[in-house]
């Protein structure tokens, strides 16, 4: 298969810091890949770079073949990478219809009036919020305000999702069920890029993983046997001496 | 020649209005549009205390700075402190201090129309000529600037020496960290504040020794204050005083060789092409 | 764009009983009543159309007083040689060309820079024209037509009533619902694949073409046209107030802020003309304050009261 998204020595320097140093890595169609690393290896910021949120140092990045590296974030967006936030962001003086309608009329697929509505409530029965449209994002419960964000990302229907530890925070049965929500992306031909800590939803939705630590990739395969692996377990357990 | 004398004479006055201005930006982070009434209000009272009792603006900085240090520092209790408090998110404490801190100088100048009156108010002190290196300056213009080295020059070792001015800049660079630390932020930026007004109004005092203010020109000082703070570079003290000095250089040049009706448009168009291409500053570094 | 509800067109033929009463000022006002008609009608559709801008984006623009001269300038300049209904959409062109280059240079930035940047500008300008008359040799500039006060007041009513059109239709529109989500969060805009600064760009021409068409149309009042006059700051900040003071969250509410504060005015010109600038101070601290969202957040708010209230009953 060829790849989707693929980065190749991309690097971000924050002043002397360096963030994110020399990644490379393919994700292809109908793939979920985990992200996975200790806290502060740079996972989120690999996939700030990949939605534009701020410039690449250096390196490529490219989408079908394209480069994408200096594309500015709404161009990405527009493109079919499409986001969701560490910390959940809606929009707070909009109702959850109108926050989903944000992603079908302006993401990769542009809707507008009724049809953007019919796209907003389709998503949002997929999310499992159904009938919520009129409620205001404040009075929503956290899981919600995720179901939310999610809905938000879908709308514009993006070949590429971007998830930031999207499942963390939620209790075992709402684990079960992001885990299959997720799933569904992939089996509907999306393609997934998860920053993820929970290891269960590592374990049973990633096809592959690439784990970082310190800002570089230090392996990458399936779950099973990234998990398995010496310098993995050793970064984790933090008896290195960057960790 | 003698254009670079005047300039560099000029710049180092607006670089102690610039300090002023940046410490009450960078470091308390309010970007206060009142500061030019300061200013003014600095240079009312040298003039009271000259024309009056002939006493010498040189040593009514003494009374002005801390005047203005204590009334700057109810300013920030009374009417941006609340602010600060219920600010959800930087630009919200942003527009809220812009609008505030505009009605403060509206009020400022229409208290000092009230008391003052609209006239333009000059005085002549030390107005004899200073020989140097051949030509000849406004001893008044050479005090000011010497005043104002010394000012600077304090200023920027008790910034860099004194545990209080450490302080102060640690707040401008790491708020969040220096609560950490152990730094009682709301008071050090109070501090900031006042200190930054005291300057000001220093300023105010030396510069209305040479130049002509009245009620209404405080807000051509605060635009050009803004113009050297923002082109130096916020919170940078060393590229303030850089700034200040060309920006007295390119009035002074427009003044001379072009039409001394300009020179507010030349501040400006420097504004223009740092905005476009350095908008972080003569010497900062580029920011995410 | 949808179709219109029979709510719509109610609002809409209320709108226009109202604009026709309010075009039969000149017949039962006297000549001071004309003259604070004129002064409502220019302010309303000024800040307006600043509140279309500033309302979503935050951006508090100080550029009204250098748009408005510029339209002043094309009709004293241009009324020479042209006709003079060609005037005004040259001078909106000219304004909305102006505010689209200010918008390329500062809108990437923080909002501080904005408001220095459009501080400024008026100032820049009258400077730049002041200098070039002094070279030419020329002072000001005589505007000397047949159009009277009442027309000046048709005119801007006119004006007015278009930029609400132009308001309710942008309210409507995909740009007006991407302001929405910028004034929200400019972050989740970006990557929803909203190109933020265009949105922005495209809406700070409005404000810029409204003002310049002020001037335009104000310019014949002024008889004689010199740059201090055309272009006093004082223009903009009282824009700021009026639309702040009523409110930027309904079309409607700059409208309530510009009455009551042009009667203030009035008053205060006429009793203590040394004291407007004071006057103007107070009203940024009280609307920072006592009004954060105008007029219109305290009608909002008494709305919700009363709704509560009959729900308990």
């Amino acid at each position: 298969m060829t790849a989707l998204l693929s980065l190749r020595g991309v690097t971000k320097r924050f002043g002397g810091l360096v963030a994110v140093n020399r990644m490379d890595f393919d994700v292809t169609e109908h793939q979920v890949l985990g992200l996975i690393g200790p806290n502060g290896s740079g996972k989120s910021t690999t996939l700030n770079l990949i939605s534009g949120a701020f410039p690449v140092t250096s390196g490529a990045i490219s989408l079908r073949g394209q480069p994408i590296t200096h594309l500015a974030a709404q161009d990405i967006a527009r493109r079919g990478v499409a986001r969701t936030f560490q910390l959940v962001r809606l929009l707070p003086s909009m109702t959850v219809l109108q926050n989903v309608k944000a992603g079908a009329v302006f993401g990769h697929r542009r809707h507008w009036g009724h049809e953007a509505d019919a796209v907003a409530e389709a998503m949002l029965e997929k999310v499992g919020l159904a009938g919520r449209g009129h409620m205001m994002v404040g009075q929503l419960t956290y899981i919600d305000t995720k179901r939310v964000e999610l809905a938000r990302v879908l709308a514009g229907e993006p070949g590429v999702v971007l998830l930031d530890e999207w499942l963390a925070g939620l209790n075992p049965t709402e684990l079960e069920e992001g885990i299959r929500l997720i799933r569904g992306l992939r089996d509907e031909g999306r393609t997934v890029i998860l920053v993820e800590h929970v290891m269960d939803a590592i374990r049973s939705l990633c096809d592959r993983c690439v784990v970082m630590a310190a800002g570089t990739k230090i392996a990458e395969g399936t779950p099973a046997e990234v998990l398995s692996d010496a310098a993995v377990i050793r970064a984790y357990l933090g008896d290195d001496d960057d960790a | 020649m003698d254009i670079l004398i005047t300039g560099l004479l000029l710049g180092g006055t607006y670089a102690l209005i610039a300090m002023g201005l940046n410490l009450q930006y960078g470091m308390a982070r309010i970007m206060n549009l009142a500061n030019g009434e300061m200013l003014v209000a600095g240079g009312f009272v040298a003039f009271w205390f000259w024309t009056g009792s002939q006493i010498s603006p040189l040593l009514t900085v003494f009374v002005v700075a801390p005047v203005a240090f204590l009334l700057n520092w109810l300013i920030y209790l009374i009417f941006l402190r609340p602010l600060v408090k219920r600010a959800k998110s930087r630009g919200q404490l942003e527009v809220d201090s812009i609008l505030t801190t505009f009605g403060l100088s509206f009020v400022a100048v229409g208290l000092m129309l009230a008391f003052f009156g609209g006239d333009y108010f000059s005085y002549s002190y030390l107005s004899e000529p200073v020989h140097i290196l051949g030509d000849t300056y406004g001893a008044n213009r050479v005090a000011a600037f010497l005043a104002a080295v010394v000012i600077c020059g304090l200023l920027w070792l008790w910034l860099n020496r004194s545990r209080a001015g450490m302080t102060i800049r640690a707040i401008s660079v790491a708020p969040e960290s220096a609560r950490l630390v152990g730094i009682d932020v709301r008071r050090t930026a109070a501090l900031a504040f006042a200190l930054g007004g005291a300057v000001t109004a220093t300023g105010g005092a030396l510069i209305s020794t040479f130049l002509t203010l009245d009620a209404s020109t405080g807000v051509i000082f605060t635009l050009k204050a803004l113009v050297i703070v923002i082109m130096g570079g916020v919170g940078d003290v060393r590229g303030t005083i850089v700034a200040a000095l060309l920006l007295g250089l390119l009035e002074t040049f427009v003044a001379r060789l072009v039409d001394p009706g300009l020179t507010l448009a030349a501040a400006y168009l420097l504004f223009v092409v740092i905005l476009l291409f350095r908008p972080q500053g003569l010497f900062g570094r580029p920011t995410t | 764009m949808s179709a219109l509800s029979s709510r719509d067109w109610g609002n809409l033929s209320l709108c226009a009983i109202a604009l026709a009463i309010a075009a039969c000022l000149p017949w039962t006002a006297g000549a001071y009543g004309l003259s604070i008609g004129v002064t409502i009608a220019m302010y309303t559709a000024l800040a307006t159309s600043w509140a279309l801008f500033s309302g979503p984006t935050h951006y508090i623009s100080l550029a009204s007083a250098a748009f408005f001269g510029v339209g002043t300038y094309v009709t004293g300049i241009g009324i020479q040689y042209l006709p003079y209904w060609t005037l005004l959409p040259i001078a909106g062109v000219a304004g909305a060309v102006m505010a689209a280059l200010v918008g390329l240079a500062t809108l990437r930035l923080s909002g501080v820079y904005f408001v220095i940047f459009t501080l400024g500008l008026a100032e820049f300008v009258r400077q730049i024209i002041t200098w070039s008359q002094n070279i030419s040799g020329t002072k000001g500039i005589y505007v000397l037509t047949s159009i009277g006060e009442m027309h000046i007041y048709w005119q801007l009513l006119g004006l007015a009533a278009l930029v609400w059109l132009l308001g309710w239709l942008i309210g409507r529109s995909r740009l007006g619902f991407a302001l929405r989500i910028i004034g929200d969060d400019e972050a989740v805009a970006r990557h929803s694949g909203i190109d933020t600064a265009r949105a922005k760009i495209l809406l700070f021409m409005v404000p810029g073409a409204v003002a310049a068409i002020t001037g335009a149309v104000l310019a014949p009042r002024y008889v004689y046209i010199e740059p201090s006059l055309a272009f006093s700051p004082m223009l903009s900040f009282q824009v700021v107030i009026m639309a702040l003071l009523g409110g930027t969250g309904r079309l409607w509410g700059p409208l309530v802020g510009v009455i009551p504060f042009t009667f203030l005015w009035e008053a205060i010109s006429v009793s203590f003309p040394n004291q407007t600038t004071l006057l103007l101070g107070v009203c940024f601290l009280v609307i920072v304050y006592l009004l954060p969202k105008g007029f219109v957040g305290l009608i909002d708010l008494a709305n919700k009261r009363m709704r509560s209230a009959e729900g308990y009953v």
